[in-house]
Formats: C-alpha cells, structure tokens, sequence
C-alpha cells in the first residue's frame, strides 16, 4: 500500500513537516548547542548522519526485528552510529567536538531520530526510508542552522565567525546563553504562526469573496 | 500540476491515520508468540554487531585522536613557556621526578611537569596543568612558571564549558590573558578590575566572570603549593645531555 511518492517523503520533512519547527521533536539539541552556526552545522551534520544510517539499517533489517524488542532495537543501533559519529568527530573535528560536548551522545535520546525509525523505517523500504531519512535531516539543519544564525548574529555580531558590524556593536550576550534559544525558538514559532494564520485568514477571506 | 495536487490533502490525512492502522497490521500476521530465545538472540546479535562496529573504528580513530591532544598540549607547552627550545616531561614518581615510569605502571596515573629547556640545556621554566571546578565544569589550566624567580610566564586554558560570552573570557579576553604572560609574582592576587596596588603579584579579574578568573588563579596558587616542595629539591638534568652536562661546581 504505496501512500506517498518518494518526492513527497523527501520534501515532506523539510518544512511542511519540520521536526523542530513543526512536529516540536529534536527541542533539547536546537536549544542547546545553536550559540553559533558552526556548532548548528555540526550537530546537523551529526544527526544527518546517525539518522540516514539507522534508517536504511533499520528499514532494511525490519523482517528479523521482532515487534516487542524493536524499540530497544533502534535505540542500539542509533546508539552505536551516535559512538561511531562521536569517535569520527573528535577525530576529524576536534575543535566542534569539543565546543558540542556533551550534545553528542544525547543524539541518541533525540527522539525526531526514534519517531523516524518507528513511523516511517519500519514499514517502508530502504531507499524510501533513506529520502526520508535526507528530508528529515535537512529540515533538522534548516531550523538549527536558522536558530544558530539569530543567535550569533545578535550575541556575537558575527556569522560563520566573521563579523558583521563595526567594533561599535554591543554584543546581546544573553543571545548566545541557554535563555537565548528558547527567546529565539519562541519567536521563530510567533513569526511562522503568525505567516500561517494570516495565509489561512485571506484564503478563508477569498473563499467567501468567490462564494 | 494539477492532478497529483488534488490528492496531496488526502494524502497527508492518510499518513497519519496509517500509522496506527498499520501498527495493527503488522502485528496481524505474527500474532503467534515470539519465542523469549528468539528475542534475547536478536539483542545480543544485533548488541555484538554493534560492539564489534564501535571497535574497529575506535581502532581507527584512537590514534588520530591521541595524537591531536598531545600536539594540542606540545603548542600549549611551547605557549606558556616563552622563548624554550625544547622540554622534557617528568613524572611524579615516590615523591622525586623521574622521566621514566615504574614497570607495568600506566601514563595517565602520573601527575607529571614539563620542563623547559633552553639551547644550551639549561632549565628556564616548568609548565604544569591542572583542573579544578570553575563556574560550570573542571577547568584544566596549563602554565609557566620559573622556579629561579618564582614568576608565572604564562597561562593557556586546555579546557573549559565555562559560560559562553562571560566566564569564556578567561581565554578569550586578551587583557585578562596577557597579564599572566607579564611575569607576575607567585602566590597570584585576585584582585577587583581597577582595585589593585600595584603590587608584583596583583591579577585584574574579569567584570561579570568572577568566580572564572578567580579558579584560575586559584587553580595556579593550589599547583605550585602542590609542586614547590618537589621543585625545590632541584630538578634533573634532560636524560639526553647527560653525559656532557657537567655542571661546573
């Protein structure tokens, strides 16, 4: 029973069902580590990473996975990718390693990663689960790379570590704190509630004009 | 265009009332028990795969890694040390210094100094580390220090989670910095930013990093209380000139 073509399990991730900003899943890495838009990039690149794996993985070894120990299933095998990226990071990256700390293990109990797994993989085929996996992972870096730009924009004065203003910038220090990113989350979600709910009040508005 | 757009709307609904649906569906045709052996052998299967994984690519990654953090540390070594040609490292071995390790004993068991040399293999300072708790984690502080004059040649942070923005000025404040580099005198002096005397020894501490700046410069006083007796008891020559360094009596 084919529901969705494989575009659509790609493109549905990556905003109209955005897992930080849509589904709310994923919350504890967006807040924590967004201080600047390298440590957002690396921490995607590190959920992409666990995610596209454990997907074609998961998906490809559903059939011997028998239904009671499937979730503990998942979670070793996130668990062991969540080892492998923390190993290569620490390896290649030492200096975003050392700046992501502690985030890196908590990979595993991201739960967009876990609800991917038990909604989509295990039940679709690899390649599909893949698509998702990729559209999933880029909403994921969409949102934190957004997050990460606000804050370091106004915390620091600078993107990507280059600087934006003058020497004269005042720095909004609490920008890059933890109270930061739930500021930032917050009105992020205010501006895309807002978009919604004017774009739904004017096609209401154009349904009654045309009726 | 317009097709596939129609059913867009129905599609979505229809994913998510799948999922539930499906569940059941998935459990309908193995509603037999699944054997416990069945379900402890997939665990431990997949368990022994996955630790098998971890290895080979720790296997990989371990020297890469171990190699980075002594390079890091040599840079830092250097850094604090201005103007050494090269350093040896030694242990703390029964209360004396030693270059070597008792047998069968691990590296990382040791507190260890190393010791700056200059070109003509004379001791010109000694750099220790050291973690203490900072605002938010373990600090770890290398310096330099000269035993002759008792000063500090230099500080460099290896590690720290202290609050972005306020208690990360420890090292990314120059001025807070540099004037461990300007050879203060030993035991260091925390003192208000601005508040000082002018006295030898006087740190300016960080506005708004408080608790930060003073860790450090407590972490350096707790150190050297810690090494002054084992530095004062004179520190061997570099095992390498040996031989040649006859010291004129």
């Amino acid at each position: 029973m084919r529901t969705t073509s494989p575009t659509q399990d790609f493109v549905r991730g990556i905003w109209k069902e955005n897992p930080v900003l849509i589904q709310m899943l994923g919350l504890c890495p967006a807040l924590a580590v967004t201080n600047s838009v390298a440590n957002a990039l690396a921490m995607s690149a590190a959920t992409f990473f666990v995610m596209s794996c454990s997907s074609v993985l998961i998906s490809t070894c559903k059939r011997f996975i028998p239904h009671e120990v499937r979730i503990s299933s998942y979670i070793l095998v996130i668990a062991t990718f969540v080892t492998l990226a923390d190993m290569l990071l620490q390896a290649y990256a030492p200096v975003q390693h050392k700046e992501l700390g502690a985030f890196i293990a908590l990979i595993v109990v991201n739960c967009m990663i876990l609800g991917r797994q038990e909604t989509f993989s295990s039940k679709n085929n690899p390649f599909r689960s893949l698509l998702d996996a990729f559209g999933t992972g880029i909403g994921f870096t969409i949102a934190l790379v957004m997050m990460g730009g606000f804050r370091e924009i106004f915390g620091v004065g600078a993107f990507l570590g280059v600087p934006l203003f003058g020497p004269n910038f005042e720095p909004w220090v609490i920008m890059v704190l933890p109270a930061g990113g739930f500021l930032t989350l917050g009105f992020i979600l205010l501006a895309m509630g807002y978009f919604e709910q004017r774009k739904k009040t004017k096609a209401e508005q154009k349904a009654e004009a045309t009726s | 265009m317009n097709q596939p757009e129609d059913n867009k709307g129905q599609i979505d609904v229809k994913i998510q009332v799948e999922d539930p649906a499906s569940d059941a569906a998935q459990d309908a045709p193995a509603p037999e028990e699944v054997s416990t052996f069945r379900l402890v052998a997939t665990l431990a299967i997949a368990g022994a795969l996955a630790g098998l994984l971890i290895v080979l690519v720790n296997l990989h990654t371990k020297p890469i890694i171990d190699k980075w953090k002594a390079e890091q540390l040599q840079i830092a070594v250097y850094e604090v040390l201005p103007g050494v040609e090269r350093y040896d490292t030694f242990y703390l071995v029964d209360d004396g210094l030693s270059t070597t390790l008792p047998d069968g004993a691990k590296e990382s068991e040791f507190k260890r100094v190393y010791v700056g040399r200059d070109e003509k293999g004379e001791t010109t300072g000694v750099a220790i580390s050291r973690g203490e708790s900072g605002f938010q984690d373990v600090i770890m502080v290398i310096f330099g220090h000269d035993p002759a004059t008792g000063k500090v040649s230099g500080m460099k942070i290896l590690d720290s989670k202290e609050t972005p923005g306020l208690g990360d000025k420890i090292f990314k404040d120059m001025d807070f910095v540099d004037q461990f580099f300007a050879g203060p005198e030993t035991p260091l002096l925390g003192v208000k930013a601005g508040s000082g005397k002018g006295e030898p020894n006087e740190i300016d501490m960080i506005t708004g990093a408080t608790i930060s700046s003073k860790a450090v410069i407590q972490i350096i006083n707790n150190a050297l209380a810690e090494w002054k007796p084992v530095l004062d008891r004179g520190i061997p020559s570099s095992p390498a000139d040996e031989a040649p360094a006859e010291e004129a009596p």
